[in-house]
């Protein structure tokens, strides 16, 4: 298949929130690209009406009743957070709306 | 060196104390580990305390559990309360959980003893433990050669003597690759037979946890510990645990193992396919049936492996964005966006950031039918392929690596080339089926290197019995499970 372009790396990071280097996208363009070649061998086979696969166990009724259930404190949340106010259990992230 | 089982019963029976069988691992841990780099967290307090109270258990004359004072390793992508947990990542260097994962839990209340956390590839991502932020693992074969990945922490603490049982995970090979590299057994139960509950997710319609051991039987005893339903897991099944260490002498007298030659026997390095040949030889010996069976989609399931595995990361690693726990990029200042992009690009290892981007690209619009929902398809083909083949047959049995162990660095420039090693075991993950790895052999490699080879069952869904009493059948036939790794032979326990 053809290399993917560096524009198409920028769209895909930016999609996945990445911030990559120039020599990063480089060699993942090279490297996606080696790989998709590869996984388009699934291409080949025929699929007509064979339906996907996304769970291997057919589970139904796997719900629980909504009551209420000893979880973890506001400061236990909040405990590895890089910015939080702990007691009131709320992370702290940089001002999005708002100058 | 001890099994599971024999610690549990010296313990139970009051000829050793769990706080001595502790500190013998503990120690045996403190010598290897500069050497092999198994353990990213080595908790000596916290096991000594908790060994303590399984001693001071037995002296009130409480019963104890199945595997009491028995040292267990757990790979650092599993949940452990107030031990550290860091997926061999950089995202997650500091994170401290505040819950177990329910195997930890259901361990812990078997009176197991876990030391510590042992290193991986970053997220599971890898077949050599070279992903790793916190370095690559040595195998104890030759410490110039990797012990598989990605759980290659834990099947090198097995494989040189530290702890008797380990906990891997199982996406693609993770626990029965690391476990034919090491010459340990690796089990992989049936999709849904173990929570994932605390497991820190890779792919969740694929990962599986699952023990590492020197035997069979102790496989089997751990299984029997973790296995079971989870109410905090809504993907694990509500079938009952069967009795796997009440089982009768292992016998394959009866058994159909099926063989899909034209796919165990092409690409594959002599040396492996020797091995298989005389593994197949060993179980018709001892009374099983050797069938010819037909996987005609296996070839396909690295890259259905590959496209599934990274669309469902791709999701799952979404939440590691500086916000809620692990590292925050100092470009925070900057605004949020900023601080999402750069935490992950300076947290993330160069595989995870390869297969997040693959998963985007599969699942993004325009591409999802040609490569996701399609890879899904060859999914069903896969495990109906299975289905037929177990209608025939009880198991059927492959290689578990169509190499030996590979040197470290051999493999790291190519990720295509690591990929296409996973070849044997993607295809029990896609299909949901349990698949173990037993020692059969040791190739040579080069400048005198002695590396192991395993062979991997699979079995039918739920049926982990048929695959233990097959792999115990051949267990007490041969000895490759009694061989000890030579690499660090030489670090004798003090």
């Amino acid at each position: 298949m053809a290399p993917l372009s560096i524009a198409d790396v920028e769209r895909i990071a930016a999609l996945a929130h990445l911030n990559l280097s120039d020599d990063e996208k480089t060699l993942f363009a090279r490297q996606l690209a080696d790989i998709l070649h590869l996984a388009e061998q699934v291409q080949a086979v025929d699929t007509t009406g064979v339906p996907a696969t996304a769970h291997v166990l057919a589970l139904v009724d796997a719900e629980r009743a909504d009551e209420p259930r000893p979880s973890l404190t506001p400061q236990q949340a909040t405990a590895n957070a890089p910015d939080a106010e702990r007691e009131a259990g709320l992370f702290r992230v940089p001002r999005v709306i708002g100058g | 060196m001890s099994t599971a089982r024999s610690i549990r019963d010296d313990v139970a029976a009051g000829r050793v104390s769990a706080v001595e069988v502790c500190r013998q691992a503990l120690a045996r841990i403190d010598q290897v580990n500069p050497v092999l780099n198994a353990f990213n967290t080595v908790s000596h307090e916290r096991a000594l305390a908790r060994a303590a109270a399984v001693d001071a258990k037995r002296a009130a004359g409480q019963p104890l559990g199945a595997l009491a004072g028995v040292p267990i390793a757990v790979k650092d992508n599993i949940c452990t309360r107030e031990v550290r947990t860091t997926a061999s990542s950089r995202i997650l260097a500091t994170y401290v959980p505040p819950y177990d994962a329910t195997v930890v839990t259901r361990l812990d209340a078997a009176d197991a003893v876990i030391v510590g956390k042992t290193n991986c590839d970053e997220f599971a991502m890898g077949s050599s433990n070279e992903n790793s932020a916190f370095g690559p693992v040595r195998n104890p074969w030759a410490l110039t050669h990797t012990p598989g990945g990605s759980s290659g922490g834990s099947a090198a603490a097995v494989a040189a003597g530290c702890v008797p049982l380990a906990l891997g995970s199982d996406t693609g090979g993770s626990i029965r690759q690391p476990a034919s590299f090491c010459g340990v057994v690796g089990l992989k139960p049936t999709y849904g037979r173990v929570s994932r509950y605390g497991l820190l997710a890779f792919a969740s319609s694929l990962d599986q946890i699952g023990p590492f051991s020197r035997t069979v039987d102790d496989a089997a005893l751990a299984l029997s510990v973790m296995a079971g339903a989870d109410t905090w897991d809504a993907t694990s099944s509500p079938e009952p645990v069967a009795a796997w260490t009440d089982a009768p002498v292992p016998s394959v007298e009866g058994l159909r193992i099926g063989v899909p030659r034209r796919f165990t026997h092409e690409g594959v390095d002599a040396q492996v396919s020797q091995a298989f040949d005389r593994a197949l030889a060993q179980f018709e010996a001892l009374g099983a049936t050797l069938v010819d069976v037909e996987l005609p989609h296996a070839p396909y399931g690295v890259p259905a492996y590959y496209l599934v595995c990274t669309a469902e990361a791709s999701s799952n690693l979404a939440r590691y964005d500086g916000v809620k726990y692990g590292y925050r990029s100092p470009a925070a200042a900057n605004g949020l966006k900023a601080m999402y992009t750069h935490t992950r690009s300076e947290g993330f290892g160069a595989e995870v950031k390869r297969r997040i981007m693959l998963g985007t690209y599969v699942l993004s619009a325009g591409y999802y039918d040609a490569y996701y929902l399609k890879a899904q398809q060859v999914r069903t083909l896969l495990r109906t392929d299975y289905e037929q083949a177990f209608e025939r047959v009880d198991l059927v049995a492959m290689p578990t690596s169509p190499l030996p162990p590979f040197a470290l660095g051999e493999k790291t420039d190519d990720p295509l080339q690591m990929y296409l090693a996973d070849i044997f075991t993607v295809s029990a993950n896609l299909a949901g089926l349990p698949a173990v790895s037993i020692p059969c052999g040791v190739a040579d490699g080069a400048q005198g290197t002695r590396l192991p080879l395993g062979v991997q069952l699979t079995g039918r869904a739920f049926d982990e019995s048929t695959l233990l009493r097959a792999a115990g059948a051949f267990e007490r036939a041969t000895s490759w499970h009694t061989l000890q790794p030579p690499a660090v032979a030489g670090i004798a326990p003090s």
